[in-house]
């Protein structure tokens, strides 16, 4: 089991590399395609022995990691930086496996639902503000993107918090509709 | 207590990174990280020599005896240079209107030197209203080209007309060869009190 994924994890990391000049060419696949890839590689990984003991109840530090990582990479400077510094590329392909997606893996199983809820309803908020940030903003956010990469960009932004929207909302519907009668069998009974 | 101090270690860790990240909170794009620079770091501008668009030489960067204002342009450029050209010549005007033609010149420098050779440099100049004197417009060997984008932090990318689309904006050198501001283009005021601000 963690031969495959480790293999998987890997494979997406030399893809990202291997691929790294067509995908941060256009600003909309290297952030919401590149970086998620990284991510998720990281999120494949196995996990690192004691990641279950008390420091980590709750799942805080491990989520609290991946917040900060995630708000480092938002910045526009940083994405500049990576573009044109080859000690940030190399900090981007270590950083987003292992402060993002390995972390969010190891705390979010543990994160009590309601903290999960908030956290989704936040990402989708983010989006939100960053979809209309970079569709409206006079000036050009990144020297290494024109204009009309950015505001595409924004486009993408609107488009992965709909998807995503679209994706947590519909379990929540279909476990209604499932729970609905198992109410009914109890109440019944 | 365990899981709250190890999350109050990464949110100290978190915050120190992107304080550092951001010099502060005040920078959160490359373009506010430079001007900052310029203002903090006083970086030195690599020491070269431009050939002007009376073919003349003109050294750029160390001491030399007037304080320049630096603008990077293409000559074939359609939009935003024709609009920081007419700027330049309004700050020209500015610059004599406040006497200092004897201690400030002003210098827009191509950034694609390999087709604005003397001939083009001189149309746009004449173009603009460039005197040679006050104001020129000057190449770089291609050569010294990546040095001097970097230390002005300028990012030059390609549109999708084959032209070109960069960071415009004013650059105040001292006349000790040091970048001291960097303003936006349209903003002569602005360049005009950081001209007065490095001219004794």
């Amino acid at each position: 089991m963690t031969l495959p994924r480790l293999s998987l994890a890997a494979a997406l990391i030399a893809a990202a590399w291997v691929f790294r000049a067509p995908l941060e060419a256009d600003p909309v696949t290297h952030i919401l395609v590149q970086l998620p890839l990284l991510a998720l590689a990281g999120a494949l990984l196995p996990g690192a022995r004691g990641t279950g003991g008390a420091w980590n109840r709750g799942g805080w530090a491990m989520i609290l990691t991946a917040i900060f990582a995630m708000a480092f990479w938002m910045l526009p400077r940083s994405i500049d930086a990576a573009v044109s510094d080859p000690a940030v590329a190399a900090s981007k392909f270590l950083s987003l496996p292992l402060l993002v997606g390995l972390p969010l893996r190891l705390g979010w199983p543990r994160a009590h639902p309601l903290l999960r809820g908030f956290l989704k309803a936040q990402a989708l908020a983010m989006l939100g503000v960053l979809a209309f940030l970079y569709t409206h903003a006079p000036v050009r956010l990144c020297n290494a993107y024109l204009a009309e990469d950015q505001v595409r960009l924004g486009t993408g932004f609107l488009a992965t918090a709909l998807a995503l929207a679209v994706l947590w909302v519909a379990p929540l519907l279909g476990a209604q509709g499932a729970a609905a009668p198992a109410r009914r069998h109890r109440s019944v009974s | 207590m365990q899981a709250l101090a190890a999350s109050v270690a990464v949110v100290l860790a978190g915050l120190a990174v992107l304080w550092q990240a951001t010099d502060g909170g005040q920078a959160l794009t490359a373009e506010r990280a430079r001007r900052l620079t310029a203002l903090r770091d006083m970086p030195a501008v690599p020491e070269v020599v431009l050939e002007t668009m009376t073919g003349t030489p003109l050294p750029l960067g160390g001491p030399t005896k007037r304080a320049t204002l630096v603008e990077f342009i293409y000559t074939t450029c359609p939009t935003i240079c024709q609009a920081a050209g007419a700027e330049m010549a309004r700050l020209a005007d500015d610059v004599r209107a406040a006497g200092l033609d004897e201690s400030v010149r002003l210098v827009s420098i191509s950034f694609d030197p390999g087709r604005d050779d003397p001939d083009a440099l001189n149309a746009y100049g004449e173009g603009h209203g460039a005197d040679g004197a006050l104001w020129t417009v000057a190449r770089p060997d291609p050569d010294d080209l990546p040095a001097l984008l970097a230390t002005f932090g300028v990012v030059v990318i390609p549109d999708r007309w084959g032209g070109f689309t960069h960071n415009t904006a004013l650059h105040v050198v001292d006349a000790g060869g040091r970048l001291r501001a960097i303003v936006d283009y349209d903003d002569p005021a602005a360049a005009l009190t950081a001209l007065h601000g490095v001219v004794q």
